[in-house]
């Protein structure tokens, strides 16, 4: 909490300095100019990197689940990429029923103004396992939580791998995945049963909150407060 | 309350005829004036409802009006739960608590489709209607509905409130929910009562 931050300049990577953004126009389906991280990648990491789309302009590199956190640990740290932004942790489950399970993770590089989309695909039968990113982007804590709330994929390396949407005695599984019922698995009445037992206190815990990380910065006047024991939020 | 239907009754008046006093039904009518036009509101908004309700909260319609601008955000001290908006599975317990807390007399106000009846998300996520947890008195139809139709459905529930009496005890009974009691239905029954069911052949009330 107490890291002062860097301000970054979009663009400021860029050869030709910070130039105005652009909107780019009549992109093609499919090809088109790719993102020029995704040649250094496939220099850099070699058979790690199985496949690159580009689509509508936006470039997909498909790697192989393994080597993800390495991927893009690099990605963020080598001075000629600097995806310095994760927007999105997610994941995809397609209709056919051996299509396998992708993970996706959304990068974005304002130095560079670019954007990659890194995938890596967990064939079914596989143990649905990929390694946390939240060692290196600390934004990826509640994404990979709703990723393993819906789709239960388990972030190896994660600190607090719990459901975030649903509540944490949710019994029916998770609900983004395809043999997932639209209704739920349960009678509503037995849904309701369910809601209903949940101990709606039960919710939060200062850990959660992590008042404890940001005491340095309150006012003073709340420190003390806080100090003499007084509690709140209960 | 929900249950239990009661019969038509008019407006009080004192009918030389009956049972209950001159001055037991001038009272009823002097409490049910007051209560009907000092309803105080416990907003519970989770979606575009809301926003409705806002605005008919806000000066173009002025709930003032009808003695309601008093938006009372402790449950403690309302009159009315307006539940506008869907109510997710996870918040239902946090709205039987709210209604728990109101003390009597109190009634509620569905606004809206989706907390009638779950509306259009016919989902996992979602309560079909929050009458499977609480007590409703005044339904208000639309997606959302206009300040209108909501000040209709207000206007419905001060006749109510006009029309009750005091000799009529059982009308402040609360059915304390037992958490044991399971309130379980069977599969195979709701089945049998929910058939035929939604856009798809394929799928039941209780199954995949």
């Amino acid at each position: 909490m107490n890291q002062r931050f860097q301000v970054v300049q979009p663009g400021s990577a860029e050869a030709s300095g910070a130039s105005a953004p652009a909107t780019p126009k009549n992109l093609p389906n499919r090809g088109g100019e790719t993102n020029p991280s995704a040649g250094a990648l496939q220099q850099r990491f070699g058979g790690a990197v199985k496949r690159v789309d580009v689509v509508w302009g936006e470039t997909t590199v498909y790697i192989d689940g393994a080597s993800a956190l390495e991927v893009i640990t690099w990605l963020k740290d080598d001075p000629g990429q600097q995806y310095d932004y994760l927007s999105d942790v997610t994941a995809v489950e397609y209709r056919e029923a051996e299509a396998p399970i992708e993970v996706v993770w959304h990068l974005r590089s304002l130095p560079f103004r670019r954007f990659l989309r890194v995938k890596a695909q967990i064939p079914k039968g596989q143990p649905l396992e990929v390694d946390s990113v939240w060692p290196i982007f600390k934004s990826a804590d509640w994404l990979e939580r709703e990723c393993y709330d819906m789709f239960g994929i388990k972030f190896r390396g994660h600190p607090d791998l719990r459901r975030i949407l649903m509540w944490e005695q949710y019994k029916e599984g998770f609900p983004l995945r395809k043999d997932f019922p639209l209704r739920g698995r349960f009678s509503r009445s037995e849904q309701l049963r369910q809601a209903l037992a949940q101990n709606p206190e039960a919710k939060y815990s200062m850990e959660e909150l992590t008042i404890a990380d940001a005491f340095e910065d309150l006012p003073e006047s709340m420190r003390e407060r806080l100090k003499s024991g007084e509690r709140t939020g209960e | 309350m929900g249950l239990v239907s009661r019969p038509e009754r008019g407006l009080i008046t004192h009918d030389a005829g009956s049972q209950e006093g001159w001055v037991a039904t001038r009272l009823d009518f002097l409490v049910n004036w007051a209560r009907a036009n000092s309803l105080w509101p416990m907003p519970f908004g989770t979606a575009c409802c809301a926003i409705e309700f806002m605005a008919t909260a806000a000066s173009d319609f002025d709930l003032a009006r009808f003695g309601m601008e008093r938006m009372s955000f402790s449950p403690r001290q309302a009159d009315v739960l307006i539940c506008a908006g869907r109510v997710p599975f996870k918040l239902a317990p946090i709205i039987r608590r709210i209604w728990q807390q109101m003390p009597q007399p109190k009634w509620a106000i569905s606004m809206g489709a989706c907390a009638s009846t779950g509306g259009m998300f016919d989902n996992y996520a979602v309560v079909q209607g929050i009458d499977t947890i609480i007590p409703v008195d005044v339904y208000v139809p639309g997606c959302p509905p206009r300040p209108e139709g909501l000040i209709h459905g207000i206007r419905m529930l001060q006749q109510k409130v006009y029309n009750e009496r005091s000799s009529d005890t059982s009308i402040r009974d609360e059915m304390e929910p037992d958490p044991l009691s399971q309130l379980y239905i069977p599969p195979s029954v709701i089945d049998e009562l929910g058939e035929p069911f939604g856009n798809s052949v394929n799928q039941t009330r209780s199954a995949p």
